[in-house]
């Protein structure tokens, strides 16, 4: 059974960069069906020239899959943005802090009630604990009414060392997982290519009643059970 | 600043600004470039494409016929045919264009907003109203001036 300490980790070594697959080759992708992202695209089916928004790392199969409906896409990696370390601003106890108000300023910045769709995937899982709240505020602020978010989030089964994924859109209810495993000790990646698959360290677990608290101020919330320890929850602006 | 500037009969090369060199301002040509240096403030190369090499860094808005990424970009990017964004291209910006392809590894900020060509719209029928006759004498209506044929890239 987890300690209740376990729920809210403070941010420890959040992010390596990982070694990708074998011989630098991308990493496997396993399919798995996502209720979620079934209910959003039915709730948009049809529609083209929507503006969506994926937070995740760069995706080539979903910027292809989500232009490919006639949509606009925006990609933002935030969990990549927040590595970097111009960001950190002294804290009152002599550490260091996220300076959220800077952060702000230079991501996620877009018109007022812009976006139709959010891919937040399971960032808020990751995220530095000082932009959690922020980043579901400012989301909430540039996404347009009755818009639509799905985001994933670890159950209590997941533990500290819950393998990282990146997701990629299949098809309207099918998304592809792609494991990211730590880097081995000492090994030094290149700064691009194959072998920048970064990997995060999972920073807490959210359970229904936290998911709720965090978006409060959103319309509606709907909660997808999934067989593996990712809850999916299809959040409406 | 016009980079080279194409001696006709003589086949069209590409411009190279190599890794060292750093150019500021408006960069316009009418031949390809490759850019494996600096480029600060912006690249038009209508009809033409735009190669950023692996060691380019370039923060600039960008207007060609294609566009191909393996360094550093921040800035728009328009291009009226593709844009490519190898595995090792960090671009920060807009992307508006017809075709693009992204490799597995390149990092990317920004909206992409692809374009379909609009087919060439029809020129207007020319309309000449009778001659009045017999006197008195009007001169014929002014016939409508066809229009130029337009490509919009857009939807």
């Amino acid at each position: 059974m987890q300690s209740l300490s376990k729920l809210f980790r403070g941010v420890a070594s959040a992010a390596s960069v990982a070694t990708g697959g074998e011989g630098g080759r991308a990493p496997a992708r396993v399919q798995r069906r996502s209720n979620g992202l079934s209910e959003l695209s039915r709730s948009f089916r049809g529609e083209q020239g929507l503006c969506v928004l994926d937070l995740g790392p760069t995706s080539p199969q979903n910027i292809a899959y989500l232009t490919g409906l006639g949509h606009r896409t925006y990609n933002e990696d935030v969990l990549l943005s927040s590595l970097d370390p111009t960001w950190l601003k002294p804290a009152e106890d002599g550490g260091q802090v996220i300076d959220t108000e800077r952060f702000l300023a230079e991501n996620l910045c877009y018109e007022k009630n812009f976006f139709d769709a959010v891919f937040c995937w399971d960032a808020p899982d990751y995220l530095p604990a000082d932009l959690v709240k922020p980043i579901v505020q400012r989301i909430f602020e540039v996404t347009k009414p009755k818009g639509l978010l799905l985001g994933f989030f670890h159950t209590r089964d997941a533990g500290p060392d819950a393998p990282y994924h990146r997701y990629h859109i299949g098809d309207t209810e099918t998304i592809e997982m792609q494991r990211i495993a730590p880097p081995a000790p000492g090994t030094r990646q290149p700064d691009s290519g194959p072998g920048r698959y970064h990997h995060f360290r999972l920073q807490r677990i959210f359970n229904n009643r936290h998911i709720e608290n965090l978006f409060h101020d959103y319309a509606s919330i709907k909660f997808f059970l999934g067989r593996d320890n990712i809850r999916e929850v299809l959040i409406v602006r | 600043m016009p980079v080279n500037t194409p001696i006709p009969g003589v086949r069209t090369e590409t411009a190279h600004i190599g890794k060292s060199v750093l150019v500021r301002g408006e960069l316009s040509g009418s031949e390809d470039l490759y850019v494996d240096g600096e480029v600060e403030g912006s690249i038009e190369l209508q009809g033409n494409s735009l190669t950023i090499g692996p060691n380019g860094r370039v923060r600039a808005s960008i207007h060609a016929r294609e566009v191909v990424i393996h360094g550093r970009v921040a800035g728009n990017i328009r291009a009226v045919e593709k844009v490519e964004l190898r595995k090792s291209a960090n671009v920060v910006g807009d992307l508006a264009t017809q075709r693009i392809a992204i490799e597995d590894g390149a990092y990317f900020k920004g909206g992409v907003d692809l374009q379909k060509q609009a087919a060439p719209a029809p020129p207007a029928p020319v309309v000449r109203e009778p001659i009045a006759d017999p006197v008195p004498e009007t001169k014929p209506a002014a016939a409508a001036a066809g229009q130029s044929t337009i490509f919009e890239a857009g939807k």
